[in-house]
Parts: structure tokens; C-alpha cells; sequence
């Protein structure tokens, strides 16, 4: 019986500004990285109170996953923005929205009153974007 | 004016700045007293307000950015006095029990698991690599 998800992947076109741009803007803690020969990396990160979900900032490198056409689709589909990896939560929206704003954090969306919730949508630097909801309280 | 008249986003911008400056300034012997700001945001406001938007008061708050920066020198093999006057302690006594009571071991038994786990890495990556990624990537 499935009992949880602990690994997701985020297709990221570079993995050292992936670094920066999750451990020092978002504040996400690095879980692993580990380096798998030249020119290849696993390197996963945790949001701060997820410690065992895994965000694996996944490289797009031809090789066994990618071709070479396929590794340039997907480059270009990554930087136009195409992929919306997710929802993200925080305990308040304004405050959260203001300090990646002032760490160079750029927002698709800002914070809006939706008929679902209080969102706002930010993109990581790849092109990649997210929303990020307030969380309800109890 | 009173704290409650001001633009509400005008308020949080100054608890960001605060915690930013938090951020930034750990290692330093911070006056949380001074960060609180002008007479038009009393103290008592400020901390209400940061511990609503951070789930933490902004010294509990120091003091967790502190620990989390001791931790990730302690990963980078500094010594654990080292480690416990950089970040912003002056006594490796306290700095031993709060990290103690914060990270439920003691700094040094941290560092060694998490050296070892290092080490281990180094050796043995693709134990750290769940086997599907690992063949898809033709790491294995």
C-alpha cells in the first residue's frame, strides 16, 4: 500500500543556480549531493519542515534520458516557463512574497484573493513556476 | 501614528526587513530592542506581528538561525568552538546545551554522523540515489 511520496523531480537547467536559487532564496535545506562522475550530480533538497521529501533539481543532459533532441525541447519548454511543478504553502503570504522579492525572486502572480485562496505564483530560475498559497488556518 | 493605522503592507515589509536583517546579522550581538524600529512600532507590536507571520518570537527566531548555521559549519568540519563563536555565541557551554536540546544531539556527535555520511557519499553515491533515477540517468 502506497503510504507516502518522498522523491519528486524538478527539471532544472542548471544545477549550481538551482542550488543558490532553492537553498539561499527559498531557504530549502540540501538533503543530498552527491557527485556521480564528471559533469553529473544528485542533488536533492528538503522544503523546511518536509525533511523527508526529497526535490530532486534534476539536470537535462542527453544521455540515457534524454536524446540530444529531446535535451533541446526540453531545455526550450523549461525556459519558456511551460512547466508548473507544483503548489507550495507558507504560514502568510504577504510577508513570504516580500522577502523573495527582495532576494530577486521573480513572480508571475502576485498576491491575489483567488475563489480557492490567498496565491501567488513565482517562477525558480530555470523558468520553471510554482504557486504558493497561504496556509489555511484551523 | 498608531502601529494599526499604518498600510498593513508597509508593517510586513518592515518584519521582513527585520528578519532579513536577522539573517544577515546572526553572528553579531544584535539589540532586538533596536530592531523593533521607531516610536510608531512599539516593541510589543513588533514581536507580536513576527511571531504571527514566523510561527517564532524574533530572538527564538535568532536563535534558530544560529543553530541552523552551526549545523552547516559543523558539516564543513570547523571545530566546535569555532563553530559556536562565529555564529554568535560567547559561551561554548550554552551554545553546547542549546544545540543540544534544538538538534537532540550533542555538536560534536552531529558533526562526526554527518562527516561520516560525507565520507560515505564519496565512496558510495548511488546508495544515495534511488535505483530508478539511477538507471534512468545510466548511472548504473
Amino acid at each position: 500500500m502506497i503510504t507516502k511520496l518522498n522523491h519528486v523531480s524538478i527539471f532544472v537547467l542548471d544545477q549550481n543556480s538551482a542550488y543558490d536559487f532553492y537553498v539561499n532564496k527559498l531557504g530549502f535545506k540540501v538533503h543530498t549531493d552527491a557527485a556521480m562522475g564528471p559533469g553529473m550530480r544528485w542533488l536533492t533538497v528538503t522544503p523546511p519542515e518536509q525533511p523527508d521529501l526529497e526535490i530532486s533539481l534534476m539536470a537535462v543532459t542527453e544521455g540515457m534520458m534524454f536524446d540530444h533532441d529531446s535535451a533541446a525541447q526540453m531545455k526550450t519548454l523549461i525556459s519558456k516557463g511551460t512547466f508548473g511543478f507544483g503548489v507550495f504553502e507558507c504560514n502568510d503570504l504577504l510577508a513570504t512574497y516580500e522577502e523573495l522579492k527582495a532576494k530577486g525572486v521573480k513572480f508571475k502572480k502576485e498576491p491575489t484573493k483567488e475563489f480557492y485562496g490567498f496565491e501567488a505564483l513565482f517562477m525558480d530560475d530555470s523558468g520553471n513556476w510554482f504557486s504558493l498559497g497561504q496556509k489555511e488556518s484551523a | 501614528m498608531p502601529t494599526q493605522e499604518y498600510p498593513r503592507i508597509y508593517l510586513y515589509r518592515r518584519i521582513v526587513q527585520a528578519k532579513l536583517f536577522i539573517d544577515s546579522h546572526y553572528a553579531d550581538a544584535i539589540n532586538l530592542d533596536s530592531i523593533a524600529g521607531s516610536a510608531w512600532f512599539s516593541k510589543f507590536h513588533f514581536i507580536r506581528l513576527f511571531k504571527t507571520i514566523y510561527g517564532k518570537t524574533p530572538h527564538q527566531y535568532l536563535t534558530h538561525v544560529r543553530i541552523n548555521k552551526a549545523m552547516l559549519l559543523l558539516e564543513s568540519g570547523a571545530s566546535v568552538s569555532e563553530v559556536c563563536y562565529s555564529v554568535g555565541f560567547d559561551s561554548i557551554t550554552s551554545f553546547t546545551g542549546l544545540f543540544k536540546r534544538v538538534v537532540k544531539q550533542t555538536p560534536s556527535g552531529y558533526q562526526q554522523l554527518q562527516l561520516a555520511r560525507k565520507a560515505d557519499m564519496g565512496k558510495t553515491p548511488l546508495k544515495y540515489v534511488p535505483n530508478c533515477f539511477a538507471e534512468a540517468k545510466g548511472w548504473v
